[in-house]
């Protein structure tokens, strides 16, 4: 790879990398904790103790 | 086998093996004058071996349609003994790379059982081989129970594991012959690798299938682990193998890479090979048998998440961390060290979210073995994430880079951590595959959890002495400003750790080898449940059919 080539990846590393990864933080914790999804959540964690009667029809 | 696949499905499965077969023969015509020309023949084989196979259940019975109201699960069987026979293979050849470290005679002057030939097969064999056989056995299992729902058909898990046990033993047998691309975790040459696409791209197909057939809203965190565990080692696999073979009849071929930039994709690859494969899914397994075997549900659902995520996205820019103090850009390695730092809170949320959920039931933990071996699975991968981290300190890693002390880590993780994980999954999944009230005898598992638990810290502490004792020796100067010792001084200081590892590591096979023989009498001989509710649906209707055109 040549010089100009490693200094763009590396602005955009540090630029665009960092706000990629703060977005991705907000948007993991806005589903994580979003009320609604309250529900869906605590139904899935109870609903693996109780599978082994077979497939759903 | 063949009798649970339809008369269509035994088609394509004979069609497939017949390909198998020509690639092998075309293989073998090309290179006859290279060791791929072994491979071919033993591609062949496979391929007559699978024919044969298919012909002789041909006309058996076809599968009763009720089977669809039941999981499938006799790949999920196949895959836990495979892996067992994996483990077995390959802890030997690892406590006998061991010994040789010690008594360097026990060559046995073979070029075959050289050092450099039988230590790929101890990594191979063992993550690839006991590690993907216990990965697909149970994902098989984990997506069809969260799903509520069957795998889509009968001959794609049948062939994933096939084709992928194909896979590892190519891999295994051409170092033996001398094949390899020498990168680490990813030896195996270019035919090799475009058929575990080929494979892996069928897995991640049928897992999508098992998931849009699912009848639970919402998809179970392990299931993500799971996902994230297929996809990632397929994108990393394709690009750390991007290589031009000399000719269609040559086994050696040429990275597209060069220079820096190929030790980095490698690194990159290999510590997602950590992260993706050692990682992932072994908490996807993590996720479902300990909430199960424990009877209570995760402690936190929501931490599951944000975990998840965590992983994910800090895992993949953590490689350069194998690479400090090279030619790699100080920045790079940087990024490293800093995503290795933050990883450790997503990792220990994972391991701080298992023993969570055990709080109040740790009178479990203590009558029963099975769960004890996942309890000391989180431990270990608490343990061994922390380690990581610290590790990857730029100074830290200065000591520990090129010693032992990398390879008391590693089996902290492998040993403590994935093998512990997969015999209390294993523990916990073969009665009731099986359908037998409980293991043959649950006596033998405690004597395994403690051979298992003994052999680890004995592996784990001999290496942590020798790898520090190593690291100081190379650094330490005299007044005159040379090094204090010569590397003979440091490897005579190593003789008897060495000794101690390989003890520690003939417990831990024979740990694994109680356990094969538990596993083994339990399949032959306690009699089966009467009236095996437990893996029966309820279900009076009759069953319209699951399989429909299309799908
Ligand atoms: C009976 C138990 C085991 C024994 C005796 C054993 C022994 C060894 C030995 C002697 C080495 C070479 C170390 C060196 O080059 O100095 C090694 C490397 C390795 N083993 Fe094991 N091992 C065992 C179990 C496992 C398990 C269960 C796993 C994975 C699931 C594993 C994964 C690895 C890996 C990844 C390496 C390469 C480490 C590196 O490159 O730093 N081992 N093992
Ligand atoms: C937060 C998590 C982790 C971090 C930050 C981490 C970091 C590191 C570092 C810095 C090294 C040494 C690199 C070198 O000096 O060459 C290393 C090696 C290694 N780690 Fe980890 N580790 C983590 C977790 C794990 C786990 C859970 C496992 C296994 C299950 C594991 C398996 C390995 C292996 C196999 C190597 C040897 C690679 C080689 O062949 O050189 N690591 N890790």
């Amino acid at each position: 790879m040549t010089g100009p080539a490693h200094e763009t990846l590396v602005a955009i590393a540090k630029s665009w990398g960092l706000f990629y990864l703060i977005a991705l933080s907000i948007g993991v914790l806005a589903y994580t904790f979003w009320p609604g999804n309250r529900k869906r959540f605590n139904r899935a964690k109870n609903s693996i103790m109780n599978d082994e009667s077979g497939p759903w029809e | 086998m063949i009798s649970t696949m339809t008369i269509t499905e035994r088609q394509i499965a004979l069609l497939i093996s017949v390909l198998v077969a020509l690639c092998g023969i075309v293989l073998a015509a090309a290179g006859r004058h290279d060791p791929i020309g072994t491979h071919g023949l033993l591609i062949l084989l496979a391929g007559l071996a699978g024919t044969f196979f298919i012909l002789r259940g041909y006309y058996d019975p076809e599968p009763a349609p009720e089977r669809l109201t039941s999981y499938f699960d006799d790949p999920i069987k196949v895959g836990i003994v495979i892996s067992m026979i994996w483990a077995l293979v390959a802890m030997s050849v690892g406590d006998w790379v061991a010994w040789q470290l010690a008594y360097p005679d026990l060559r046995f002057d073979g070029a075959w059982s050289s050092f450099g030939r039988l230590r790929p097969i101890h990594t191979t064999g063992i993550i690839f081989g006991f590690g993907g056989n216990a990965l697909i056995a149970t994902s098989f299992h984990i997506m069809q129970r969260t799903s509520r729902a069957r795998m889509p058909d009968q001959l794609s898990p049948w062939f994933v594991l096939a084709g992928y046990n194909l896979f590892c033993v190519l891999a295994v047998t051409g170092y033996l012959i001398g094949i390899t691309q020498s990168k680490e975790y990813a030896e195996p040459e270019w035919y090799a690798d475009i058929w575990l696409v080929i494979v892996w791209v069928t897995y991640f197909v049928l897992y999508l299938r098992t998931l849009a057939r699912r009848k639970e809203p919402h998809i179970y965190v392990s299931n993500w682990y799971f996902l994230a565990f297929i996809l990632v080692v397929a994108m990393l696999h394709i690009v750390n193998n991007l290589a031009l073979p000399i000719s269609l009849g040559s086994s050696k071929s040429y990275s597209l890479f060069s220079g820096v930039q190929d030790a980095m994709v490698q690194w990159w690859y290999g510590h997602n090979a950590v992260a993706f494969f050692l990682t992932a899914g072994f908490l996807g397994m993590l996720y479902y048998y300990l909430p199960k075997r424990a009877a209570r549900p995760i402690y936190s659902y929501r931490m599951s998440i944000i975990g998840f995520w965590g992983i994910t996205f800090f895992y993949i820019w953590v490689g350069s961390h194998h690479l400090h103090y090279t030619a790699l850009p100080q920045w790079v390695q940087t990024l490293g060290v800093t995503f290795s730092m933050m990883l450790l809170i997503p990792s220990w949320i994972a391991a701080a979210n298992a023993l969570l959920t055990l709080n109040g039931a740790w009178h479990k933990v203590r009558d029963d073995a099975t769960l004890r071996f996942m309890t000391v699975a989180a431990v270990f991968y608490g343990l061994a994430t922390f380690e990581g981290s610290f590790l990857a300190i730029r100074p830290v890693n200065s000591l520990s880079h090129y010693t032992d002390w990398t390879v008391a880590h590693v089996h902290a993780g492998t040993l403590g951590w994935n093998s512990m994980i997969v015999f209390g999954a294993f523990y916990y999944l073969v009665p009731q595959l099986w359908k037998r009230p409980r293991m043959y005898s649950p006596a033998l598992v405690e004597v395994h959890f403690w051979l298992a638990i003994a052999g680890t810290f004995v592996y784990v502490f001999a290496m942590w002495n020798s790898g520090i004792t190593q690291g100081l020796m190379w650094r330490t100067y005299n007044d005159s400003g040379t090094l204090a010792y010569s590397f003979v001084d440091s490897l005579i200081a190593m003789h008897p750790y060495y000794i101690a590892r390989a003890f520690g590591g003939l417990l831990f096979l024979i740990g694994t080898a109680v356990g094969a023989y538990n596993i083994w009498m339990t399949m032959r001989t306690v009699p089966t449940v009467i009236g095996t509710q437990a893996d029966r649906p309820v279900m009076p209707e009759p069953s319209r059919p699951i399989l429909q055109a299309g799908e």
